[in-house]
């Protein structure tokens, strides 16, 4: 029922795109045109009148002309098309179910893959044209035999399509899952994975059946194949001999050929935007983007000790309807130096909207509909993003939750470190490069020479927190925003991290805004909390105070779903033949 | 004495890497231990450490190498596929990520019904059981006909719950089952788990990192480090008066939800960390010598 109506989508975006629409009709036209091949035309295409040879185009009863052999041209047309559709149809077939079925066994049976693969290896070796010339006496000449064997040929390239695609969806939890049920592997196989799959086969496929029709055309224009049946290659290369006498008997089939074969590229192309939707664009960062006619208001008195202050700060988002939803909906913040603020919340409660729109780092589809953000006393929201840009490097900083994917794989730590330390200061590099083996040391890496020069995926996922902490504290920040810097990390690792933190902040005196979910990290780390729910903060205060006596309902129901340290499971486990 | 549910001794667990010739990487290297019917061992460790490994080999997941896992007395180390899909009735599991663990393109109802359909039950049987299935795990009956984007991961780990449980298991293999959940829904789907073991006498063994779950769910706990059960017990005795000096650490590591605890916490940790920091770099200065090389390395 799912897959009808992915299906059906997937149609229905085909049918709205002039491209698929367009090219889908003219290929359906040359198949009509084919299926009366024998209808249309007045002659056979192979009827030989001598009195008729070389006929010009526009002639009575040969509107393309004739050709040397007084053959009809229009007729031989209509046959070609045939051919060339029914190359097409024995050449992707084969390579398809050949392609797909070692596809799915390569990447699924591991055991079987090194087999397989091999064996495709070699038939990818074979050079294709040569092998069908050279297999003539065995084909006869058949052009369904020929594409016979150039669908094992082409079905390397299947194969591997499905292969990689099939050990990615192994990995699904989903067909572990399956298995542990107790379904079959042709089961899992087929519900499972096949339905996965479908897409980038169908595409394959398409572009395919274009290569079919080329070969086989390619092939009866260097005369392999009976000259019994009209093809779109024997006909071109009997054109070019005819070519000073009258140049149309050429051109005609290079017209159909052409014609069909541009047409399913061009479907094929339609068909990949439809079934795996058009790439997306990659993220910018610009200046933060603001509602119409906004214009940053503070309203009552400015805190003078304040390094941040968040006034009335709203976010929204288009819905696809073109209303705006507000994520973030009148938040205010305010955070003195050297203070650590928590701000907690469940997923979807706005924490981490509100720690992008501080920064200014929001996706270009977010809009800032109110408020005001203000870093050292000066407005950041609708600042041009050279001064953001300078005051994100220098003045606020930001630690990840993933450090990961954070860090470039392609680079040494090193280089990304000395790539940040000069952005954000100017300095020369062997400075840059001092700066951050002290750096590395001081945020507690054991042998910083050795990690400058590693790779990001030589070290652990505490190291590689280490090394953002160490690239954030670079520049001696005034703020810090931590978005759940520990959650992907072990709790002993944990532990040493927010340690680090808490040592660096003492040393810099800087102020830290650390969203998380854990209420255990706020306890440890944190002098005061906000908790957020729905885009707003519901509730405010100094941590002892609100561990305990939370006011707000939410805050309330949050504290009492913390399991809590004391209680322990003490209920017996229930003996046998309890009840099913 | 009865026998276990599953017995696991010695229990050794290696991936065979590509290659000509190289070595298999042995992740579990040889770990004891029983989980009797209806009783609920809690596996805490961290990231890397083996737990899910452990869990995997049960399930027929991950290769055996070494030792042996029986099942009601049965040896399931080496099952066939026969075998396996056999045992599927009485073995299940739940896994962490409840994105990936349900196919996107297969209604809640197909997904729950086709442990039932393998297992032989005639459709209309299988399909009163999914209604019963869903109203166990506390979702609305329409949910059978609906995706699963279209719920939250609270509710698509009760799916997987309610999956697990269809053929009425006598053993379910829960894989960090709440860490991706938010607090409240964690609490909640955490009682879910403890329900369904009083109605139905299901034994659990429960892999997560987070002690406090492991303490709420737990009778029994087996702590694992770098691939060895390095302490088991009672779930009192061993996060309440932890022995192992891993353990001990693990303990003070997870930050507890109270200001002054906390602190308190942060300091007794701190202090163990440099008092072993004393021992272990004194040791390393006498193993430079060339002495105690054993001693400074522990596992």
């Amino acid at each position: 029922m799912a897959t009808d109506e992915a299906r059906k989508s997937v149609l229905h975006r085909l049918l709205r795109d002039p491209q698929a629409v367009i090219t889908a009709s003219i290929l359906l036209a040359t198949i009509a045109l084919g299926l009366l091949a024998n209808v249309l035309p007045q002659h056979g295409p192979n009827d030989v009148v001598f009195g008729n040879v070389n006929l010009p185009t526009g002639s009575p009863g040969y509107p393309f002309g004739a050709n040397q052999l007084g053959q009809d041209i229009f007729a031989r047309v209509l046959h070609s098309i045939n051919t060339a559709w029914v190359s097409a149809l024995i050449g992707a077939s084969v390579a398809l179910v050949v392609g797909t079925t070692f596809g799915l066994i390569g990447g699924y049976f591991t055991r079987l893959r090194s087999g397989v693969e091999w064996v495709f290896t070699v038939v990818m070796t074979l050079p294709g044209i040569l092998l069908l010339i050279l297999l003539m006496p065995l084909t006869g000449g058949d052009f369904r035999a020929t594409m016979l064997i150039y669908g094992f040929l082409m079905s390397p390239g299947v194969y591997r399509i499905v292969r990689n695609q099939t050990i990615g969806v192994s990995k699904e939890l989903y067909v572990d899952a399956a298995k542990v049920s107790g379904v079959t592997h042709t089961r899992i196989l087929f519900r499972h994975i096949l339905s996965v799959v479908r897409g980038p086969i169908i595409i394959a496929t398409s572009f395919l059946t274009g290569t079919a029709i080329g070969v086989q055309a390619g092939l009866a224009f260097l005369g392999v194949g009976s000259a019994e049946i009209a093809s779109f290659g024997g006909m071109i290369s009997q054109g070019f001999r005819a070519i000073n006498i009258d140049p149309m008997q050429f051109i005609w089939p290079s017209i159909f050929l052409g014609l069909i074969t541009a047409n399913i590229v061009l479907f094929g192309n339609a068909l990949r935007d439809a079934l795996e939707g058009s790439r997306p664009k990659p993220q910018k960062i610009t200046a933060t983007q603001t509602t119409e006619g906004f214009s940053a208001e503070v309203s009552g008195p400015a805190d003078e000790l304040a390094v941040l202050q968040v006034r009335d700060l709203g976010i929204a988002y288009k819905s696809p309807a073109g209303v705006l939803n507000e994520v973030v909906r009148g938040v205010n913040l305010t955070i003195r130096q050297g203070e650590t603020i928590g701000l907690v919340g469940e997923s979807g409660s706005g924490k981490t909207q509100t720690a992008f729109g501080i920064l200014g780092v929001l996706p270009l589809e977010a809009k800032v509909t109110r408020g005001s953000v203000r870093i050292e006393g000066n407005e950041c929201l609708g600042a041009p993003e050279p001064v953001l840009r300078a005051l994100r490097g220098n003045t606020i900083a930001y630690v990840p939750q993933e450090p990961m994917s954070n860090l470039d794989p392609v680079y040494t730590i090193g280089s990304q470190l000395v790539e940040g330390i000069r952005a954000a200061d100017g300095c020369t590099k062997p400075e840059a490069r001092e700066r951050a083996i002290e750096l590395l040391g001081r945020v507690g890496i054991p042998n910083p020479q050795r990690v400058f020069k590693s790779y990001p995926h030589e070290i652990s996922g505490g190291m590689a927190q280490r090394v953002l902490i160490a690239g954030a504290v670079a520049s001696r920040p005034k703020i810090l925003i931590a978005d759940e810097p520990t959650t992907a990390l072990d709790v002993t690792v944990q532990a040493e991290i927010l340690d680090l933190l808490r040592e660096l902040q003492e040393e810099m005196n800087m102020a830290i805004i650390m969203v998380t979910h854990n209420f255990g990290v706020v306890a440890d780390i944190c002098d005061r909390i906000a908790v957020m729910k729905q885009g707003q903060i519901v509730e405010t205060g100094q941590i002892e105070e609100l561990f305990a006596n939370p006011s707000h309902e939410y805050t309330k129901m949050l504290l009492d779903s913390i399991l809590d340290e004391d209680t322990i499971r003490t209920d017996p486990p229930v003996r046998q033949g309890a009840n099913q | 004495m009865t026998t276990p549910l599953i017995d696991a001794r010695s229990l050794h667990v290696a991936y065979p890497q590509r290659g000509f010739r190289r070595q298999p990487i042995e992740i579990v290297h040889g770990v004891d231990f029983q989980i009797d019917a209806g009783e609920t061992l809690g596996i805490v460790g961290e990231s890397g450490s083996g737990k899910t490994t452990i869990g995997r080999a049960i399930l027929g997941l991950a290769p055996v190498s070494g030792g042996s896992i029986t099942f009601e007395g049965r040896d399931i180390s080496h099952a066939s596929g026969a075998q396996r899909r056999a045992l599927a009735k009485d073995i299940q599991v739940v896994f962490q990520d409840p994105y990936s663990s349900l196919n996107p393109a297969m209604t809640i109802g197909r997904t729950l019904a086709e442990p039932l359909m393998v297992q032989g039950w005639d459709k209309a049987k299988a399909t009163a059981r999914v209604l019963e299935l869903l109203d166990r795990v506390g979702l609305p009956k329409n949910a059978a006909a609906r995706l699963p984007r279209e719920f939250s991961g609270g509710q698509r780990q009760r799916v997987a719950i309610a999956r697990a449980l269809a053929p009425g298991p006598r053993l379910i293999i829960c894989d960090e089952p709440v860490s991706g959940l938010d607090l409240s829904t964690q609490a909640t789907v955490l009682d879910l788990f403890i329900e369904i073991q009083r109605d139905t006498g299901v034994a659990y063994m429960f892999i997560s990192h987070d002690l406090a779950v492991i303490r709420h769910i737990s009778h029994r706990v087996g702590v694992v480090f770098r691939g060895d059960i390095v302490e088991q017990g009672t779930c009192a005795e061993v996060t309440n008066n932890p022995q192992n000096p891993y353990t001990q650490r693990l303990l003070l590591a997870a930050p507890v939800a109270n200001p002054q605890a906390q602190r308190a916490r942060r300091l007794e940790r701190q202090r163990l960390r440099e008092e072993h920091e004393n021992i272990y770099g004194g040791l390393a200065k006498l193993a430079e010598r060339g002495i105690a090389k054993a001693v400074a390395h522990p596992r």
